[in-house]
């Protein structure tokens, strides 16, 4: 295959940045995105050019460390991550655009790499149960039931690579905070903190300047890991029933 | 910061004040609506008008009408908050995005259908409340009691081909504000449910278009009558 390479290149987040073309041949159909990527970056390389950066890190779709916004949607046109996205996706002679992740919450550090340090900071708000020290307990020893262990399975899910963000109109960061309230929420184990859990990743995610939902479902139709809605509506109600009952004032 | 304002600063917060505003709204137009019916009766207007003026004396439909005015006004100025604060959240939009391969358009256009819902509303009050409230009205006597004719004023209204057309274009916008706030309000109050949902949306879908239609109606049948 013959490629033409439209790429978001920014030196740093102070750096206006801009498009840049790149024609690449001999791709094929059966390589990865991000190997595609890598055989960019060698010929760019042997050229004495800085390479493109992006972000990845396992490139088995389980950590949500890639991204890019490929041909206007995030991950591009498969519902996968990046890394588990194939050439045979595209046509030869195809103009590819690629830009970063685009949200005030995650600002460009380098061409196609943002900071997403955003939703770690969601998570440390409140995103972690309380376990007493000591020994392992025995599994199963809380019963839980199977419907119940698997919504919350489904809500654990979440890799974390922003997609949600990227694909909403609104740069809203609703579907992954969610996923995380809903997760810990469900379980037993997740009681302790239920109501300042979701009060606090509230308030965070308010604070890193991400958007308000509009309910326009994109989130949920362009997450690699299928991460349904009904989790943002059970977050609206564990926070509207924690802000009500809780004891902080 | 009291709980109660920081909870309505939230994007949450605000996003609540939405959707309860608008189900009110919601709410108010099918008693608009079933009202407005009565325009079609073949009696001149005399139930409409006797209507009308029931609805002028009753106090009750006068403290509502003033909420109603309030929630109307407190939807738009959140509107306008929300719709700044998300776009300050993408300061940089994409170059390329295919945003309606995710989306619904109506959802992703609440805010230029509400903008021109509102346009229709400040017609729609200065020809008809401002009017009737203040303005010089015809008036009709039923049984010796004398009334306010607002059956004529709006029979007069209607029988000009342009305001009839921006009514039913109007009301046309309206469907698409509904198609999607309908469902959408319910999914912000957190009513997401493997039992209802299905149904909220099918109930939001009809009422999206039966409700705009049987309102788009009223004008175009009077304006026929007119000919
Ligand atoms: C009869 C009139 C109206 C009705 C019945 C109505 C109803 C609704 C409903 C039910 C929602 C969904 C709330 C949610 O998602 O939780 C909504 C959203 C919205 N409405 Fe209205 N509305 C009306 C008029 C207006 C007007 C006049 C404006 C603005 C100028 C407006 C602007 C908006 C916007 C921007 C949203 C989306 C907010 C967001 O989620 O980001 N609406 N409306
Ligand atoms: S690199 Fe880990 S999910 Fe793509």
């Amino acid at each position: 295959m013959n490629l033409t390479l439209k790429i978001w290149r920014q030196k740093n987040n102070s750096d206006k940045g801009g498009f840049k073309d790149y024609k690449l041949g001999g791709v094929s159909k059966d390589m990865s995105f991000l190997e595609m990527l890598d055989v960019l970056n060698e010929e760019l390389s042997a050229k004495g050019e800085d390479p493109v950066h992006f972000d990845h890190d396992c490139r088995e779709g389980i950590c949500g460390m890639c991204s890019l916004y490929i041909n206007g949607k995030p991950h591009g046109p498969q519902q996968t991550t990046t890394c588990q996205l194939h050439m045979r996706s595209f046509n030869d002679g195809e103009t590819i655009t690629i830009e970063p992740w685009r949200a005030k919450a995650f600002p460009v550090l380098k061409d196609l790499v943002t900071d997403r340090s955003a939703f770690d900071r969601i998570i440390q708000a409140g995103g972690y149960v309380s376990v007493n020290t000591g020994g392992v307990p025995d599994a199963n020893e809380i019963p839980i039931p199977k419907t119940i262990a698997e919504m919350a399975m489904d809500a654990a899910q979440c890799i974390g690579c922003g997609a949600c963000v990227a694909a909403c109109k609104n740069a809203s960061a609703m579907l992954f905070t969610s996923a995380k309230v809903s997760q810990l929420a469900l379980l037993p184990q997740g009681q302790v903190e239920r109501k300042t859990r979701a009060e606090k990743m509230v308030a965070q995610m308010d604070a890193e300047g991400f958007g308000a939902c509009t309910n326009t479902g994109a989130c949920e139709a362009e997450c690699p890991k299928g991460i349904s809605i009904t989790n943002i509506a059970r977050m609206n109600r564990e926070y509207f029933s924690a802000v009500v009952s809780s004891q902080n004032v | 910061m009291s709980w109660v304002s920081k909870t309505l600063k939230s994007t949450l917060g605000q996003k609540l004040l939405m959707a309860l505003t608008g189900l009110f709204l919601i709410l108010f137009l099918v008693v608009h609506l079933i009202g407005n019916l009565q325009l079609l009766l073949p009696d001149n207007g005399e139930s409409f008008n006797l209507y009308a003026e029931s609805m002028a004396q009753n106090p009750l439909i006068r403290v509502v009408s003033i909420g109603n005015f309030a929630f109307i006004l407190l939807h738009v100025v959140y509107s306008i908050m929300l719709s700044r604060y998300n776009k300050s959240s993408r300061p940089i939009d994409y170059a390329m995005s295919k945003a309606s391969t995710n989306s619904s358009w109506s959802s992703r256009n609440m805010g230029i259908l509400g903008t021109i819902i509102l346009i229709f509303l400040l017609v729609h009050l200065k020809g008809f409340y401002y009017e009737i409230k203040f303005g010089e009205m015809p008036m009709v006597d039923y049984e010796g009691v004398t009334y306010k004719n607002v059956f004529a004023i709006v029979a007069a209204a209607y029988s000009n081909v342009l305001y009839v057309a921006f009514y039913v274009v109007a009301m046309g916008f309206l469907g698409f504000h509904l198609s999607h706030g309908f469902a959408s309000a319910f999914q912000t109050l957190g009513l997401n449910h493997v039992k209802y949902s299905p149904l909220i949306q099918k109930v939001g879908f009809g009422f999206a278009i039966v409700v705009p239609a049987l309102f788009a109606l009223i004008p175009i049948v009077m304006y026929i009558q007119s000919l």
